[in-house]
């Protein structure tokens, strides 16, 4: 019924929305688009140094994503500027070192479009099984850190005092996103990464009175949006991440129809 | 002075320092079971820093701190809710810790807020949500409660109230609270101890005591040394072998 290559790359993007449905959430209730989106500007480089080394693209993204994490980390504590100035500072440089290695790569062929907004033609059946364990993993830390994480999201100091350790939780949560990254790369693409975990995660917000139903509609936005995105990457020949993140536009454009609802019935 | 192993936290000259400059420093003050420890003071005296210290929240202090409890409440003076997060009552009161929900309820009902259980936090009152903050503090059953202003913006009759709960609570759980008030009124019926900031420790001692100083006086004016005195000899219950309380 439909080529291998399709039914590749929908159970890969079904694994990888189950995984950044969850994340999605922390990263709307941390206000972390701004460091999701660094994260994945820098996987670029991380591309680069795996076709330079030929080691695998999920791994050297997820290095150097997670080394980002920890000069942003660093940075924090030694200077005085404005988290957002780092933010920009670390994305822009790593994807500008990342074009420029790039540039010197002459002695292979690079579909740079298919690394900035994902190609369903990539997906391998090695990519798949990455995913899958990837995604089993980050979910099951996920939910091992999630009670001292979700406590200290609410706050800070509460976690702290009653004996959390929130910072550790934090120091793994930024992993986990260095993670999810490196397993979404080849399906949605570098630059896009960032709304697969947001904009699920906000239409979710809008229909949910409370975390555990956010988290799971969350991931049911996430799931619709890869089979929505997909099929329509098909039909009209788009690319895959686009597709997707279009159609998770389209689902929270309906989810605000409900939230026009409920304020029209509290009236 | 040895250590009774009764003792929850002790400060030892402790002391936290923020931008070069001193929050409030040579602090030394023990918590123990079944004891209330109230912190008194004006306008940034260093009140909550003390409770932040005692609590483990400052990391970077001088002196030390001595805990022996893992098993904390904690009612902050100030909370920051970040709103985008969908929370209602019920999740906010499994917070740090798992609670069975008749555990949950019985805090509620305490402290008179359970038709709120499954309202949305951000739709609450300043004074419901205190008494939500409260409730999940003793819902733990916690061996150490810091309690920061727990009842400011509560209506005056449920303020009284609120404060016989906490001497109820200390009693019952015979759990050590480290109380900060502004309230001298409601401190002094309750409170074992007394320490009076300003910056450093300016006296501290049984609630008599620390009216009768002069360092007290200074601070808060004659006035508030008359309060005290009012309080001297407010007996009208006794306590039974079993620690329950009879009215006289």
């Amino acid at each position: 019924m439909f080529d291998d290559f399709f039914i590749r790359a929908l159970i890969a993007g079904l694994g990888i929305a189950l995984v950044t449905g969850p994340l999605g959430c922390f990263v709307v209730w941390r206000r972390l688009s701004y460091f999701g989106d660094t994260l994945s500007h820098s996987a670029l480089l991380g591309v680069t140094i795996a076709y330079s080394f030929e080691i695998n693209i999920a791994l050297s993204v997820f290095l150097i994503s997670s080394v980002v994490a920890l000069i942003l980390i660093q940075l924090q504590k030694k200077t005085n500027l404005p988290g957002d100035a780092l933010l920009g500072l670390l994305a822009h440089s790593s994807l500008a070192v990342g074009l420029v290695v790039i540039g010197f790569l002459t002695f292979i062929r690079f579909d740079i479009m298919g690394l900035l907004f994902g190609d369903i033609l990539a997906v391998t059946t090695d990519d798949l099984l990455i995913i899958w364990t990837g995604g089993a993993l980050i979910l099951l830390v996920l939910k091992f850190i999630w009670k001292p994480l979700f406590a200290s999201t609410v706050n800070y100091e509460l976690a702290e005092a009653e004996g959390l350790n929130p910072d550790r939780a934090k120091a793994i949560f930024t992993i986990l996103m260095a993670a999810v990254i490196a397993i979404s790369i080849k399906m949605v693409g570098l630059l896009l990464i960032t709304g697969m975990l947001i904009i699920p995660a906000a239409m979710a917000r809008n229909l949910s009175d409370s975390p555990q139903k956010m988290v799971l509609f969350s991931i049911i936005g996430g799931l619709l949006s890869v089979l929505l995105g997909l099929f329509s990457s098909l039909e009209f020949n788009t690319s895959s991440g686009p597709s997707i993140i279009m159609a998770a536009l389209i689902l929270f454009i309906l989810s605000l129809l409900n939230i026009k609802q409920s304020i029209k019935l509290k009236n | 002075m040895s250590l009774k192993n009764s003792t929850l936290v002790k400060l030892n000259n402790a002391g936290f320092k923020q931008n070069d400059k001193w929050l409030v420093e040579g602090v030394s003050l023990t918590v123990e079971k079944g004891k209330i420890v109230t912190l008194i003071g004006p306008n940034g005296s260093g009140k909550s820093t003390t409770a932040k210290i005692a609590l483990g929240i400052y990391k970077n202090i001088e002196g030390s701190v001595e805990k022996y409890t893992n098993k904390v409440g904690y009612v902050p003076q100030k909370i920051l809710i970040d709103w985008t997060l969908p929370l209602r009552v019920h999740d906010f009161m499994l917070l740090t810790e798992n609670i069975k929900d008749d555990a949950i309820d019985e805090a509620l009902n305490l402290t008179g807020v359970i038709h709120l259980k499954n309202k949305n936090l951000g739709n609450l009152s300043g004074g419901e949500f205190q008494r939500v903050l409260i409730a999940r503090a003793i819902s733990k059953k916690p061996e150490l409660l810091v309690l920061d202003e727990p009842v400011q913006g509560v209506d005056y009759t449920g303020e009284i109230a609120l404060y016989e709960l906490i001497k109820r609570i200390s009693d019952t759980l015979n759990c050590g609270i480290l109380l900060i008030s502004h309230d001298l009124h409601t401190v002094m019926t309750a409170t074992d101890h007394v320490v009076c900031l300003n910056g450093h420790v300016c006296c501290s001692g049984t609630p008599m005591d620390v009216a009768k100083n002069n360092e007290y006086k200074t601070l808060f004016g004659e006035q508030a040394s008359q309060i005290l005195s009012v309080y001297e000899h407010k007996h009208d219950h006794v306590h039974s072998d079993k620690g329950e309380i009879k009215k006289n």
